[in-house]
């Protein structure tokens, strides 16, 4: 089963929809500059947001690493497990990093 | 017609070097005319193929001022400014035989493991099998239908420059053809063969196959048509 | 000499697309770090943002705000071929995604400054 390949493509398809949105608010949100206190008003205790953000950032810890796997395995010469383990590794930290990202604003 | 036409030709293997030509310009010369000339009257020791020379057998393929394409249908007058130089390689991502002469065996091998045949079943039918032509499968089987495997479109490819056990877009294209064949039974393996990791999932829709296909076959679509048919499956074998 | 395969409005599209892509993996956990600083207080989240007011940063925020819709919109591209079986007219279609990334860039640019 090509795994791999429908895992991106299903994030692609969620990060379709999850992108614009994102974008629509930083274009929104840079009017004038950026504060912490602006952005904190709006995803303090905002629920909403965080599952937002939550999903987008496991969306995008899935799709990443496999695009950056095509990547590597076509210019560079390195393939096989020591490259699927590193691109695990790397999807784990945009997980982690990502989840206390959104937890940081929600609760701050 | 007058004039001179400097041509710089492969001579070699993977390893070897440009050697340079001067051939009179004339009306109406194919590349092809140009390599035969050369072939005859200069340098005797020089491999290339060609056979029926009307653009219909695709044995004459390679690589024209950086262009894959067939020679005998093309007119230097096409590819060559005035002043310009022509420029001859042996078709890229195959193995060099000699010059020109490309070694066809690993673009063959593939079509054959992405089941790029018929599979007529344990149990054919005795009569003739009733395709209308214009039946959604056989049109989607006929636009793909006419490839003669000459090569240009893997040639074309990037991802076979960078993967050299992708199946390629001619495999793929016939496997898909395949796949539309409502006669066919050999759809699951069929699909198993297509769906690794040097299958359709490896295209990336550069789309140069399509670009340079003497024929006009989209081997890009065909893909696109086998990537979904996997993913479908996937889904209906995950329920 | 650039070969042939690579002057094709396809390839230059797929390259757009692959190096948007290694951009925003490199930017990413650098985003998500930034962001975590809140943990130490509105205050820690402003003294960070005030770094990125100056111009060299400012740049690279709108050289990954482009990157983002360039992305996105030749990934759009892809699916669709792959999946709604579009048949593109490439330059059409590349002209479009440019057009929305273009658009974006030239709204982040204005709202910034």
């Amino acid at each position: 089963m090509p795994a791999l390949f429908l895992a991106q493509r299903a994030t692609a398809f969620v990060l379709a929809c999850a992108v614009p949105v994102h974008l629509a608010t930083i274009l929104y949100a840079v009017r004038g500059g950026l504060t912490a206190a602006e952005i904190l008003a709006r995803t303090h205790g905002n629920i909403g947001l965080a599952l937002f953000y939550g999903l987008f950032v496991i969306a995008v810890a899935i799709h990443a690493p496999i695009g950056l796997r095509n990547v590597l395995r076509e210019w560079t010469a390195w393939r096989g497990r020591s490259l699927d383990v590193a691109l695990a590794v790397f999807s784990l930290l945009l997980l982690v990093l990502g989840l206390r990202a959104v937890f940081a604003v929600y609760s701050t | 017609m007058s004039g001179v036409l400097g041509v710089d030709i492969w001579r070699g293997t993977e390893q070897g070097a440009f050697q340079a030509f001067a051939i009179p310009r004339r009306t109406h010369q194919t590349v092809l005319d140009v390599v035969t000339e050369i072939q005859r009257e200069h340098d005797a020791t020089l491999s290339y193929r060609f056979a029926c020379r009307v653009g219909m057998c695709g044995s004459c393929a390679m690589v024209v001022n950086g262009r894959p394409r067939w020679t005998c249908r093309t007119r230097v007058t096409e590819v060559v400014e005035d002043g310009g130089r022509l420029r001859l390689e042996p078709l890229r991502n195959f193995a060099v035989v000699k010059d020109l002469a490309v070694e066809m065996t690993q673009f063959f091998d593939k079509w054959k493991e992405a089941h790029g045949y018929f599979e007529p079943g344990a149990a054919p039918e005795r009569d003739f099998a009733v395709v209308p032509p214009e039946s959604t499968e056989r049109q989607l089987a006929d636009a793909g239908i006419e490839c003669i495997g000459c090569g240009v479109c893997y040639s074309a490819c990037d991802v076979v420059a960078w993967d050299e056990d992708y199946l390629g877009p001619a495999a793929l294209n016939r496997a898909w053809t395949l796949v539309n064949d409502v006669r066919d039974r050999g759809q699951p393996t069929r699909l198993d063969a297509v769906s690794g990791s040097d299958g359709c999932q490896a295209c990336h829709t550069h789309m140069s196959c399509t670009t340079f296909c003497p024929k006009a076959i989209a081997p890009t679509y065909a893909i696109a048509g086998l990537k979904r048919a996997m993913v479908k499956r996937s889904l209906r074998g995950a329920r | 000499m650039m070969r042939a395969s690579h002057r094709q409005r396809g390839f230059a599209a797929a390259m757009l697309h692959r190096l948007s892509g290694i951009a925003l993996s490199i930017f990413l956990p650098l985003h998500f770090l930034a962001l975590a600083t809140a943990l130490d207080g509105a205050k820690a989240l402003d003294s960070f943002l005030s770094v990125t007011r100056q111009p060299v940063v400012e740049i690279l925020e709108f050289g990954i705000v482009v990157a983002l819709a360039l992305h996105m919109t030749l990934g759009l591209r892809v699916l669709a071929v792959e999946f709604f079986d579009f048949r593109e007219r490439t330059l059409a279609a590349l002209s479009v995604c440019l057009a929305a990334v273009l658009a974006v860039g030239v709204i982040f640019a204005l709202n910034l400054g």
